[in-house]
């Protein structure tokens, strides 16, 4: 234990996601040892960050304005929503450079384990969007996991009356993998999803 | 470091297996995942029921990322055949081969799938003590988990049959013939989750209900798994059947399950 501010630093780190007693203290120690100006540029962006940034209005995704950027920009595909469960898919999704259209974060995934059901999502919010009869298809994008899959599945069956297009992602094979270590389910749908190849 | 030194002052060595690298704690069964946590950056801490360890917690290291070799394999559902190493604090799945994965056919359907994860969490319930054998919940899991994804009856059917069983399994038997205060055969108008089951006029304890008698019957015929006689049943008294099994499961489990009310009634 050490003695006040420091052990307080230490606490504070000790609360952040894979930060164990142990970083918490090598993070507060290099904190002691740094600049201060690199210190202070550490304040104001964590000071910012919770000051500056909220979630967008439409889709949900971390946003500096009242809507985000990409529900800003006037040049994407406005007929198509690509709903992903966190604001972390967007960017893993933009980095692809494939998608040109809008998204719409839930905000997790339905996980009745865990309590969580569609009334804790953005579900209603999806629904008032889909409403508005501008949008043509749904790209379903939530994780390739049980949780994923189960969100995804309660998604088409509601959005199913609205006569939309509703896709959902490929899964199969990882890009650079061995046939040999793929699991029966993923080797499965990489069957079922098999495209001709046009040579 | 006390206990190590008595301990080799008992033995005449030091008998830590681990601080020597000896025998390393290896295990082989195989089980069903109920749940998984995220740990970490790409962790998951699995739970499993297994066949002769009961419930075990295990790391399954590096499963979240797309390019781990486990796959789909440690997924809420699947049947797997597993290595484990016991490690300090918890358990580290090293290898996993799939036996039989039931999550892709329960998923399909979302009221399946509510059904399934309410059987996940119970499992996980009844088998309070970790690595405390527990073969016949182990095999009644993975009895309903086929049923249910065979789509043979309807899910909620599934479901209680599963929650009866595994209340009897646990030995919180209902009764719903004789009187399960005195033992007079029956069948009795009434049911009182607190007494176990069917009580007689004379037994009834304040706060008993009067179930229909095609109600009683059906649940009857979910404990001991008369199929054709649940099948046939109107959705009205499965409904208030399964009002009775959510009562009865909570009044034993004394916290109510957390996917319970999300579970989609048909």
């Amino acid at each position: 234990m050490y003695e006040g501010v420091v052990q307080d630093l230490i606490d504070e780190l000790g609360q952040l996601p894979g930060v164990g007693p142990k970083s918490a203290q090598r993070i507060a120690f290099h904190l002691l040892a740094a600049d201060p100006v690199d210190v202070r540029r550490l304040i104001t962006a964590l000071t910012e960050v919770k000051e500056k940034v909220r979630f967008c209005r439409t889709c949900g995704n971390v946003a500096e304005e009242d809507q985000c950027r990409i529900c800003r920009d006037t040049r994407r595909d406005l007929s198509v929503i690509c709903v992903v469960e966190e604001s972390k898919d967007v960017v893993a999704i933009e980095k692809t450079r494939e998608f040109r259209g809008r998204y719409h974060v839930l905000g997790g995934a339905i996980s009745p384990i865990e309590g969580i059901g569609p009334d804790d999502l953005r579900v209603k919010e999806l629904m008032t969007r889909l409403a508005d009869g501008s949008i043509t298809e749904l790209i379903l994008a939530t994780d390739p996991n049980l949780e994923g899959e189960a969100t995804a599945t309660y998604l088409a069956r509601l959005v199913k009356p609205m006569g939309l297009r509703v896709t959902r992602l490929a899964s199969g094979l990882p890009v650079g993998g061995d046939l040999e270590y793929a699991d029966e389910v993923t080797l499965g749908r990489a069957f079922e999803g098999r495209r001709l190849l046009d040579v | 470091m006390t206990s190590r030194l008595v301990l080799a002052a008992w033995w005449g060595c030091w008998v830590d297996p681990i601080d020597h690298n000896g025998a390393v704690g290896l295990y082989r069964d195989e089980g069903v995942v109920l749940r998984t946590q995220k740990l970490g950056e790409a962790d998951r801490i699995i739970t499993l029921l297994t066949r002769a360890n009961g419930r075990v917690r295990a790391v399954g290291k590096g499963v979240r990322r797309t390019r781990s070799k486990f796959g789909s394999r440690l997924e809420p559902f699947t049947h797997v055949d597993l290595q484990i190493y016991e490690g300090r604090s918890l358990d580290v799945v090293q290898q996993a081969e799939t036996i039989a994965s039931y999550g892709d056919r329960i998923v399909d359907d979302y009221t399946r799938y509510t059904s399934g994860t309410a059987m996940l969490e119970t499992a996980e319930r009844m088998t309070a003590e970790e690595k405390e054998p527990a073969t016949q919940h182990f095999l009644l899991l993975v009895g309903g988990l086929r049923t249910l994804a065979d789509g043979a009856h309807t899910p909620s059917l599934v479901l209680d049959a599963f929650l009866l069983r595994s209340l009897a399994v646990a030995g919180y038997a209902a009764s719903f013939e004789d009187c399960a205060r005195c033992t007079r055969p029956g069948p009795h108008p009434f049911f009182n989750v607190a007494a176990g089951g069917a009580v007689c006029p004379s037994c009834r304890p304040p706060g008993s209900v009067s179930p229909a008698r095609e109600t009683v019957q059906l649940l009857a015929a979910l404990l001991t798994g008369d199929w054709p006689t649940a099948d046939q049943t109107e959705s009205r008294h499965r409904r208030e059947g399964s009002g009775l099994v959510a009562a009865y499961l909570q009044w034993h489990l004394e916290r109510g399950l957390r996917s319970m009310p999300l579970v989609e009634r048909s």
